[in-house]
């Protein structure tokens, strides 16, 4: 069976340079990570804070968001509700619109990337301009993030010399990092002056004040907040905290978690617009509150935890199978598993993202790294679970995860059902492990997918049981 | 959009668990910062801020004026925007004489956007506090000091008393009680200059913001 996804991976895995940088980027995430966690005690008793933080955060959703949205309104910022992502785009298009603005200038944001806001609003004659390095570099190619936190972690600095200069071609070819990364800051100095209005994401918001947090390196997520006259920013529903004290303890486990820093060179805390007095600042602030299937996640008491999510890609950087296939194979927003884990949920079991819980070998180095202590190959198992599980007829309730049911086969089914029968019947399980064994040369080396990439299995000479019954261990 | 707004709240009121027992949010068992002694505080901060490729300055009240002065010097700077009205600025202007053109942040960021862009050398804000934990700077930016200032010009050049360094940023919200109301539009907690390692994970400094930040402490 071929499906995107698998055509994907195998086209991932023949590109042994890319597999090789990645490796190599990878790698050095985690280092920067492990030297960032001196104190596994103290490290420790952070990850239970901060997931304490989360879970109260979650479980209290509807009230921080109508505290934060009060909050926010108090001191002007304007707060607007999208259930889908095409209404989010709409949002965004009435704003230019009003403004009359032909393009914007982007901070980094996997929730825009998930809107699709670049192409929507190119699709209406508005340019989106990434200015974060690593997007900037991802939009010149035309390709979409590799990694949350690294957007062009596939990219070597070869190839984006080349795209420099290709885009630049007034500019003389370099392949020196420093260099780079200052033809593009000429750029977009220009971009941010003229801008006339910027987007960026959010990483936390707190409800207590009404404080959106934006947390970077670069500069650009302040230029973009802080220069043109209007602001957006879009988040999922879920980025709330309930209050400021909640902060330090999470910026401090995010950066960490993802980088490695004790804290980024910005963490920008954005309360309210331009209030009489100050002299820059945008005069409007807009935040768009996004849902696009995340209430619906909330309702499940297992799989909210994938709503925990700080966003930091640790897991990402310690899963193999990223290692392996990298970010664009998942054909997903978010890859990993992270996007394992919430992607199926989004777009259901029965879409494209729905095959990717199997892509996973539940070794659960995601769940030992994630800060915030997400339960992700628990999480992979009951997606695996859902998509299988016979759909009760009665209730006209939606599913717990929209498409469970779609990959169960009648005939996998009924074979699991007689297997599940055999194991519980002694004499027949012990009369067909025999005639395996009897039969362990004649078994076709052929067996599907299965013997693709793998041996074929051959039973043993003699039963476990009967091997123990020689052994005189008894047990029964 | 009050539909959209209506339809989320009420998903997620419905499907919320009432048998679900509150998070335990144990506070009081909260992991305790480290408390650092003085000394030890500033040191922390200012080795911190060195390791993120940060200037730092051990001043004092007398001879901050002077290390000023070197840093423009060294670097040949044309000019410098800087407040007249802050205490710090007060005291640049006053000797005028020893610096480069000093220039203020009288108007409104679009009445000179583009000078503020292209033809300023260097900015002198205060700070608001620091944290020593993490080697950072909290700015809270004001009306005499816009945001910008920290942001646009390529060298930020910070004054900051060590007796508002403290041990951890919650600390810091603490003692300067930070609330919904007593915040200004934006509150910046900056450590060290721009940077990026989106190529190679191989660090470059100056990538938007400030390509070289000095800190004098006093």
């Amino acid at each position: 069976m071929t499906t995107d996804f698998r055509s994907n991976v195998a086209h991932a895995l023949k590109q042994d340079a890319v597999q090789t940088h990645f490796r190599t980027v990878v790698d050095r995430l985690r280092a920067h990570r492990q030297a960032a966690l001196t104190d596994d005690a103290a490290f420790e008793q952070l990850r239970s804070r901060c997931r304490a933080i989360r879970a109260d955060a979650i479980r209290r959703l509807p009230d921080l968001l109508e505290l934060f949205e009060s909050n926010a309104q108090r001191s002007g910022i304007q707060v607007h509700w999208a259930e889908t992502t095409l209404q989010a785009n709409q949002i965004v298009l009435d704003i230019m619109r009003r403004h009359r603005a032909t393009f914007l200038v982007k901070g980094k944001s996997m929730v825009s990337e998930e809107m699709g806001v670049n192409a929507f609003l190119q699709s209406h004659g508005i340019d989106c301009l990434e200015t974060d390095l690593g997007e900037f570099i991802v939009q010149m190619a035309g390709e979409k993030p590799a990694h949350i936190i690294v957007p062009a972690i596939h990219k070597n600095r070869r190839e984006i010399a080349h795209l420099m200069h290709r885009h630049f071609p007034g500019l003389p070819y370099s392949e020196d990092i420093e260099t780079l990364a200052q033809s593009v800051r000429r750029f977009m100095r220009d971009k941010f002056r003229a801008a006339p209005v910027g987007l960026t994401g959010v990483n936390f918001m707190v409800a207590e004040t009404g404080t959106l947090c934006l947390v970077e390196n670069e500069g650009n997520g302040r230029m973009c907040s802080t220069v043109p006259p209007v602001h957006i920013a879009v988040t999922g529903i879920e980025k709330v905290i309930a209050r400021l004290d909640d902060l330090p303890p999470l910026l401090n486990l995010l950066t960490r978690s993802a980088t490695g820093q004790p804290i980024t060179a910005y963490v920008n805390m954005i309360n309210s617009p331009r209030r009489p007095g100050d002299k820059d600042g945008p005069d409007e602030v807009h935040l768009i509150l996004l849902d696009n299937g995340r209430s619906h996640i909330a309702g499940d008491p297992e799989l909210l935890k994938t709503l925990h999510c700080i966003r930091c890609g640790a897991c990402i950087n310690h899963c193999p199978v990223y290692r392996q296939i990298g970010g664009h194979a998942y054909g997903t927003v978010i890859p990993g598993p992270i996007g394992t884990i919430l992607e199926p949920q989004k777009q259901g079991l029965d879409a494209a993202a729905g095959e990717l819980p199997q892509a996973s070998t539940l070794c659960g180095a995601c769940a030992e790294v994630c800060p915030v202590r997400i339960p992700i190959p628990a999480i992979i198992n009951r997606l695996r679970w859902e998509s299988v599980r016979k759909n009760q007829q009665s209730q006209n309730s939606r599913p717990v995860v929209p498409g469970a049911g779609s990959g169960r086969k009648s005939l996998e089914a009924t074979i699991w059902k007689i297997w599940a029968w055999c194991c519980t019947h002694p004499g027949i399980y012990n009369r067909l492990t025999k005639l395996a064994t009897c039969l362990r040369n004649r078994l076709p080396a052929d067996m599907g997918a299965w013997t693709v990439v793998r041996k074929a299995p051959k039973p043993a000479q003699v039963t476990l049981h009967e091997r123990l019954r020689k052994m005189d261990i008894d047990h029964e | 959009m009050n539909d959209a707004r209506n339809a989320i709240l009420d998903r997620l009121r419905l499907s919320q668990f009432p048998d679900s027992a509150p998070v335990k949010r144990d506070d009081q068992n909260d992991p305790v910062d480290p408390v650092l002694g003085p000394d030890e505080r500033i040191n922390c901060f200012i080795n911190r801020m060195r390791a993120v490729r940060t200037e730092v300055h051990d001043a004092s009240h007398d001879s901050w004026l002077d290390i000023l002065h070197d840093v423009c010097q060294v670097r040949s700077l044309n000019n410098l925007l800087v407040s007249p009205h802050t205490r710090w600025g007060a005291k640049i202007y006053a000797a005028a004489r020893r610096f480069p053109a000093l220039k203020d942040y009288s108007q409104s960021i679009e009445d000179w956007k583009s000078e503020l862009f292209t033809a300023v050398d260097a900015a002198v804000t205060g700070a608001y506090g620091g944290i020593a934990e993490t080697g950072t700077l909290i700015l809270w930016p004001e009306a005499h000091e816009p945001r910008a200032m920290s942001l646009v010009p390529p060298i930020h050049i910070v004054l900051l008393e060590k007796s508002r360094i403290y041990n951890s940023l919650t600390e810091a919200m603490q003692i300067q009680n930070w609330t919904l109301t007593g915040m200004p539009s934006n509150v910046i907690l900056l450590s060290g200059p721009s940077k990026s390692a989106d190529i190679e994970q191989t660090m470059t400094y100056g990538v938007h913001g400030p390509r070289e930040l000095i800190v004098i402490l006093v």
